[in-house]
């Protein structure tokens, strides 16, 4: 990935940022710019809480080039508390344990390498929510990397 | 707008052609459906493919092909929408002679998958996907399937072998098709039993990377009977699209473009889905057999599965699918696999399918799905009398 592709994104892959619609007050994530519910502009910045459930799930045995070394993997459909389905890796997690419906929140990883010296892509993933963090106002995970 | 046949076909077997590129398998096809129908030449080419800028380094096949074909100066072009790229050249061809702006046209599928390894040509399959949201997540377009077919078996509480006759039924057609690349028959032991690629979806779900070529000859359906004898008219001809990321659908259960598509192409036929005698459907995976069958019309929601269970898509049944293999059997070379569709469709119209044709065929659908469902390209197509 060529750098300034791996910045561009990163309003979205660091802090969860997505839309909210002016017009009908639908959250979106990814940006889109033209809310699919209304179809007016939908451009002003609105972050994420990073909470939701899982909606479906799967673990991955036959990987793409570049992701060989996390294989397998988990990734799932994640039906986050504001609306948005967001598609994410789950971590911290062994897949047995995985269930629809298992509350879920966002943490910051490395995506994938590009070798010794390629980018190293940051981005969300999805872990099941910490139960000390349970009593505690969530935050968006930020990158100090 | 004028009327638009099917006058020739051709197609080469799909396989893994370690001694054919993609032009020669593209002459082939082109060559076996030009005899078929019996012209010399021809007034434009369109070629579906997705894969030749990753696979082979090679893109700008419209001039590649008729170069190869020795057509000097032909009107040609390539046509891409994912999965869906072989329909998706179709559709250009039939609106080029519906509007009058091209008499004799070809359109060829062809897809070269097996000089990439396993990592790369999962890697370029997901380029049908979001790359900025869906891949870079490590998602790859079996795992997309996959997420697809737990929550239909969580929403509709089917067990895994439950999507055993879609696999059952496409191994039976493709024994019978010489084109095919696997032919063989499979149990539901072996269904219950086979590799798990990314859970729950195993390798009797999938349909297999492969190599291979098909092509067809249209021309205005006035003109048609001078050519074949059996010529097959377009009745319907119809895409639509959908969000390309399967996260950005409101319910992704429901195949928003197949709905669309399918309507409007019932609507233009003037048919209705009880009308169909067989339908070439999109069964990359099982779980996108059962959810086209039921946005396309011919099954209520969350009973696809149901209807397979029950018998409804054999050879015998109330709606033929695959009748040929189709992409779990006769394999799916991906952007040729819209083109395979309708090649096998006119030959079951023209009472050319040998042990598995159908009775007294005569209306057909195809349907090739891009992406998760994000471009959906349906044909209806009729024998002329």
């Amino acid at each position: 990935m060529h750098p300034a592709r791996a910045w561009r994104g990163r309003s979205q892959r660091y802090r969860l940022e997505g839309e909210i619609c002016e017009g009908c007050g639908a959250r979106l994530f990814p940006p889109r710019d033209i809310c699919p519910e209304c179809q007016r502009p939908a451009r002003t910045p609105y972050p994420l809480s990073g909470r939701g459930e899982v909606y479906s799930y799967t673990v991955v045995y036959e990987p793409p080039a570049g992701y060989e070394e996390q294989a397998p993997y988990i990734v799932a459909l994640i039906k986050l508390e504001e609306g948005p389905l967001i598609s994410a890796m789950l971590t911290d997690v062994e897949p047995e344990e995985v269930y629809i419906g298992m509350p879920v929140e966002m943490v910051t990883r490395v995506l994938h390498r590009q070798g010794e010296r390629g980018v190293i892509a940051y981005g969300y993933k999805f872990r099941p929510v910490l139960r000390r963090m349970a009593t505690m106002p969530a935050q968006p995970a930020t990158v100090t990397a | 707008m004028r009327e638009v046949a099917i006058i020739g076909v051709g197609q080469t077997p799909v396989g893994e052609h370690w001694g054919k590129g993609l032009r020669e398998l593209a002459l082939e096809a082109l060559e076996a459906a030009m005899r078929d129908a019996g012209v010399e030449r021809l007034d434009a080419l369109y070629v579906g493919n997705m894969l030749s800028g990753q696979v082979e380094a090679q893109e700008h096949l419209g001039a590649l092909v008729a170069d190869f074909a020795g057509m000097h100066g032909v009107e040609a072009v390539k046509v891409e929408a994912a999965c869906a790229s072989g329909a998706a050249a179709l559709r250009i061809g039939y609106a080029m002679i519906a509007g009058g702006l091209a008499d004799f046209v070809a359109v060829v599928g062809v897809e070269k998958m097996t000089d990439a390894a396993g990592e790369a040509i999962t890697a370029a399959l997901a380029t049908a996907a979001d790359a900025e949201y869906e891949a870079v997540h490590g998602m790859t377009f079996t795992a997309l399937n996959a997420l697809l077919m737990r929550r239909y078996m969580h929403e509709y509480g089917y067990r895994r072998e439950d999507f055993a006759p879609f696999s059952i039924n496409a191994h039976r057609n493709a024994v019978h098709n010489p084109r095919a690349m696997l032919r063989f028959p499979i149990t539901e032991e072996a269904f219950a039993s086979a590799r798990m690629i990314a859970d729950p979806i195993t390798l009797l779900d999938a349909s297999p990377i492969c190599d291979g070529a098909a092509a067809v000859i249209l021309c205005p359906a006035d003109q048609a009977r001078a050519f074949h004898e059996r010529p097959v008219r377009i009745l319907a001809s119809a895409v639509a699209t959908d969000t390309v990321a399967l996260h950005d659908r409101r319910d992704p259960l429901w195949l928003e473009a197949v709905a669309l598509s399918a309507y409007r192409a019932f609507q233009q036929a003037g048919a209705r889905p009880e009308d169909i005698d067989f339908f070439e459907l999109h069964d990359a995976f099982t779980i996108m057999a059962a959810l086209s069958l039921e946005a396309s019309g011919f099954a209520p929601r969350g009973r696809g599965v149901a209807m397979a269970l029950e018998g409804a898509i054999f050879r015998d049944g109330r709606l033929p699918i695959a009748t040929m293999g189709g992409l779990k059997a006769r394999g799916h070379p991906v952007g040729a696999t819209g083109i395979y569709q309708v090649v096998e469709a006119v030959l079951q119209l023209r009472g050319q399918a040998g042990p598995n044709q159908i009775p007294h065929a005569r209306l057909g659908m195809t349907q090739n799905i891009g992406g998760t469902g994000a471009t959906v390209i349906t044909h209806i197509l009729e024998a002329i009398d």
